[in-house]
């Protein structure tokens, strides 16, 4: 198949099982983009998640470096557009129904059945994550403080964290 | 989800209305610079500060309806919210223009690191840099799943769930597709309505 549909085809799909958003999708995302389809390997899809760490805005724009990857801007484009666009238009074609069902206990019936599915997979998406981005005890170090950080120091933006991570890995790793 | 919602003051309960004719700049703009400037995940905390709190474009009613939707959907919160308030501010075109507002500076700067990383792989002072941040990427995505799970490791039901997709997805390495279709309606086929309890006993 064309690798621009390939694309396109395989971040639509993501875009669809993204319930619960972004870090929801991660294992599914790493086992398509790097086992199925071998763009990337796990060193440059733990890159790459961490570059849409230190962005702003929604945190899978980091998809569209994906795409890059395989298709250069062509495919940056389509990732971005596969991943953001059949999930918004769920949400549009929803938002303009939802109040038809104000008052029905299916509501909180789906909210409360799918918050802890939820929790579920962005446990997973961290485990994913961790395979590869933990290897050795600096980078256990890295990740104790800053999950410590995150958690108990509120007045911190988490991307300070994120960035002082890189800081660190760059001062005692290089 | 990022801590409790302040009610809205008591005389704006009863006067709001949906604004009219709001200018698509303008919904470009506020969107960007939400975009531009909420870092470190939480958007939804930049949303409701900027929507609801200073434009006063949606009461606080309204806008925990639109993050009910956009958190039971697929997709992510931050731009099914820009799509959302954007269509109801101003139909399709105000959605349309909401989503671009509120990715194009994450967009942008990402693409930008993207082609650095692309044309500096093997550069050891860009592998050291980005080894750190992978790792502190997992430190803040514990910290988060534990902050949004936190009330749910106290119920033995929820930790069910949690475990049983932990398990599903990590060690099984089941699509998510399957999980999905049978994770989610068991859950919720839990969590349904009953008419002889109060609905709130499973808390």
């Amino acid at each position: 198949m064309n690798e621009n549909l390939s694309v396109l085809a395989v971040f639509s799909l993501l875009s669809v099982l993204a319930v619960g958003g972004g870090a929801a999708v991660l294992p599914e995302t790493k086992a398509l983009v790097v086992d199925a389809h071998h763009w990337l390997n796990d060193d440059q899809f733990r890159d790459i998640y961490g570059l849409g760490q230190v962005v702003p805005g929604p945190n899978m724009l980091m998809v569209m470096v994906i795409g890059y990857h395989v298709t250069g801007y062509t495919g940056a484009l389509l990732a971005f557009l596969g991943f953001f666009v059949p999930a918004g238009v769920i949400s549009w074609g929803a938002s303009r129904v939802w109040d038809h069902f104000e008052g029905s206990p299916w509501r909180a019936s789906l909210q409360k059945g799918m918050a802890p599915l939820v929790v579920g997979l962005m446990a997973a998406g961290a485990i994913s994550i961790a395979k590869t981005a933990i290897d050795g005890a600096l980078t256990v170090a890295i990740a104790v403080a800053v999950f410590l950080g995150v958690y108990f120091v509120k007045k911190v933006n988490p991307a300070f964290f994120v960035l002082g991570g890189g800081v660190v890995g760059l001062a005692l790793l290089s | 989800m990022s801590g409790k919602v302040e009610p809205a003051p008591a005389e704006d309960a009863g006067s709001y209305s949906l604004p009219r004719d709001v200018p698509l700049w303008e919904i470009f703009v506020t969107f960007l610079i939400i975009g531009a400037t909420s870092f470190g995940g939480g958007v939804v905390a930049y949303l409701r500060a900027g929507l609801v709190l200073k434009k006063r474009w949606l009461d606080e009613e309204h806008f925990m309806s639109a993050l009910e939707i956009s958190q039971a959907l697929p997709g992510l919160n931050a731009t099914n919210m820009s799509i959302i308030v954007g269509d109801r501010l101003r139909g399709v075109p105000g959605s349309i223009i909401a989503f671009l507002g509120i990715t194009l500076p994450g967009a942008a700067l990402v693409m930008i690191l993207g082609v650095l990383y692309a044309s500096n792989a093997h550069n050891p002072y860009v592998n050291a840099t980005l080894i750190g941040v992978g790792a502190a990427a997992v430190g803040m995505l514990t910290a988060v799943t534990v902050q949004i799970g936190r009330k749910q490791f106290g119920g033995l039901v929820d930790a069910a769930i949690i475990a049983v997709t932990v398990v599903m997805v990590s060690v099984l390495h089941i699509s998510l597709v399957w999980v999905l279709l049978t994770v989610g309606p068991a859950a919720v086929f839990i969590y349904r309505p009953r008419k002889d309890i109060p609905p709130e006993t499973g808390e």
